[in-house]
């Protein structure tokens, strides 16, 4: 029985590129994915191709293809990333000079379009769906509004013959669906495949997290050589069903374990996992071990997918002003909590407009709070975060907490500080029949 | 005993809405650990931290089962205050909650 082997290459876009380069080299594979694209990445990637229009998708593209692409072209592989981000016609140029500074004369590159519907957004009446309010009330703040497309348009790159094709906005398991419908020619409702087709992108989008990734803890979750930790592949049959795997002699492991953690990660209802191609149904999912790091997964479903797509809204939301500063020995808690203290005097003083503020002692009570913190420690860091309406405030929150090392408890030491602007997101949902995804393929 | 003596966790974000999901490493647990770990309990220990509902799915074959906490991220990864901006490290303070049997 044929099957397709898909690799995934990347869990974020900032991730190690070695696994992706064993998988390529070693692995079998007949498709390699890159997921990079996390829901602010866009709105960020928006604001620097309006300040520079060469720029605006994924900064690592280049420093990947170098080592990919030439691999890629010897096995046979096709490549299938969002790396566009918010300028997916930039980064296919840019490739198409890649594959030609490498010899790679012939490499088709197909762009997916249409993911941005920012003027659609703005012409409409939309609600924002985490609070209720219109999407107007954000208006003239809006930077970005990016549909999460299907698997459709990658599955016509594909059949238009690209060795390499690159997106925008994608919902991430469209991802890995697209290769298997290809292949398989899957009708796109038929929805038991598909959710089988989800299962496979859900559990490979976050790279190393099924190997062992996010997982390991010395004790009692072993997972040998680390550092070396491989990226999965799944072994894809033509019913959907599926074996996860990674190349022989990588690091870490592939168990029922980490299958069935990263199976929950970033999931609400397992019977009902929304996404633009399906209505995926994991509640049923059993795994099996097949041998060492090789485990089966069978029993997910689908059903008719939504009406509506779900959009992506960046906007300018605030800025953020941080101060850091540690304490150590004997007393450090209680002159962490002094420094805390006439911090927050001063911004008083100085009359500093908050929106929101913390302050935070870590080592102590940072991460949870004092209800599930507890009191002693050797060492601390206080930290103080303010939300302002302007960066000139955010900035005035650092330099408070800066000037402890002067003016504030013994032993103040290692002042960190940091203002930012603060790019909120938000969600829609917009008719489908207003998304028109379109495809271009260009050749190297 | 803890529950990080008996179970595994993951946790995942989704805008200001956290999952964590609990695994028990011996499936023989499962069944008084659903009983034990209600959403209400779960809502109870995050009283601090989780300002909306808890939802609780339950995989019995896999083991799981699955919280969502809901208004759990101070505004959500992109605007939050907090140090823990994805709420990453909540499982482990779960992991941290006392069980009633030895």
């Amino acid at each position: 029985m044929k099957t397709i082997r898909i690799g995934s290459g990347a869990g974020y876009s900032g991730d190690r590129l070695e696994p992706a380069i064993e998988l390529a080299e070693k692995g079998g594979i007949q498709y390699l994915c890159f997921e990079c694209l996390a829901e602010r990445t866009i709105a960020l990637a928006q604001q620097a191709k309006t300040r520079d229009r060469t720029n605006g998708f994924d900064s690592l593209m280049a420093y990947r293809w170098k080592s990919i692409l030439p691999i890629a072209r010897r096995n046979g592989i096709r490549i299938i990333t969002n790396m566009g981000a918010a300028n997916t016609a930039e980064a296919v140029k840019q490739t198409i000079g890649i594959a030609r500074h490498l010899g790679l004369k012939g490499l088709k590159v197909a762009g997916v379009y249409g993911d941005d519907v920012l003027q659609t957004i703005q012409g409409g009446d939309y609600r924002i769906m985490e609070t209720g309010a219109e999407v107007k009330s954000i208006r003239d703040r809006l930077l970005s509004a990016n549909a999460y497309l299907g698997a459709g348009p990658v599955v016509e790159a594909l059949g238009l013959g690209a060795d390499v094709v690159i997106t925008g906005r994608i919902s991430d398991p469209a991802l890995f669906i697209s290769p298997l419908v290809h292949e398989f020619g899957w009708s796109m409702d038929d929805w038991h495949r598909l959710g089988q087709a989800t299962l496979v992108g859900h559990l490979l989008e976050c790279g190393g997290q099924l190997c062992g990734g996010y997982f390991m803890e010395p004790g009692r979750k072993a997972v040998p050589a680390p550092a070396r930790l491989g990226f999965p592949l799944a072994e894809v049959a033509a019913d959907g069903s599926a074996l996860f795997t990674k190349v022989s002699g990588s690091g870490g492991t592939i168990s029922p374990a980490t299958c069935t953690e990263q199976l929950l990660y970033e999931l609400c209802d397992p019977s009902a996992y929304l996404t633009p191609d399906v209505v995926a149904d994991f509640s049923h999912v059993t795994f099996r071990q097949d041998g060492p790091n090789r485990v089966r997964a069978a029993g997910a479903t689908g059903r008719q997918r939504p009406g509506s797509l779900k959009v992506s809204l960046g906007y300018l939301d605030s800025f953020l002003g941080e101060g850091q500063i540690s304490y150590a020995g004997p007393g450090a808690v209680e002159r962490g909590r002094l420094a805390l203290g006439i911090v927050r005097e001063r911004l008083e003083i100085i009359g500093l407009r908050a929106l929101e503020a913390r302050y935070d002692l870590i080592g102590v009570d940072a991460l949870h709070g004092p209800a599930l913190g507890h009191e002693g420690a050797y060492e601390v860091r206080a930290r103080v975060v303010v939300r302002t309406a302007s960066i000139a405030e955010a900035v005035r929150v650092g330099n408070e907490v800066e000037t402890l090392y002067t003016n504030g408890p013994a032993g103040g030491a290692g002042v960190s500080k940091q203002a930012r602007e603060i790019v909120g997101m938000v969600s829609t949902l917009l008719p489908r029949e207003l998304v028109t995804p379109n495809v271009v393929c260009e050749v190297a | 005993m803890k529950l990080h003596d008996i179970a595994h966790c993951r946790t995942g974000d989704k805008g200001n809405t956290s999952n964590i999901s609990v695994i028990v490493y011996d499936p023989a647990d499962y069944s008084r650990l659903r009983d034990w770990l209600t959403p209400e309990r779960v809502k109870g220990y995050f009283a601090s931290i989780v300002h909306g509902q808890v939802r609780r799915f339950e995989l019995p074959q896999l083991g799981a089962m699955n919280f969502v906490l809901d208004d759990a991220l101070g505004g959500g990864v992109t605007r939050t205050l907090s140090l823990d901006m994805h709420g990453k490290s909540l499982g482990s303070a779960l992991l941290n909650m006392e069980l009633p049997w030895s």
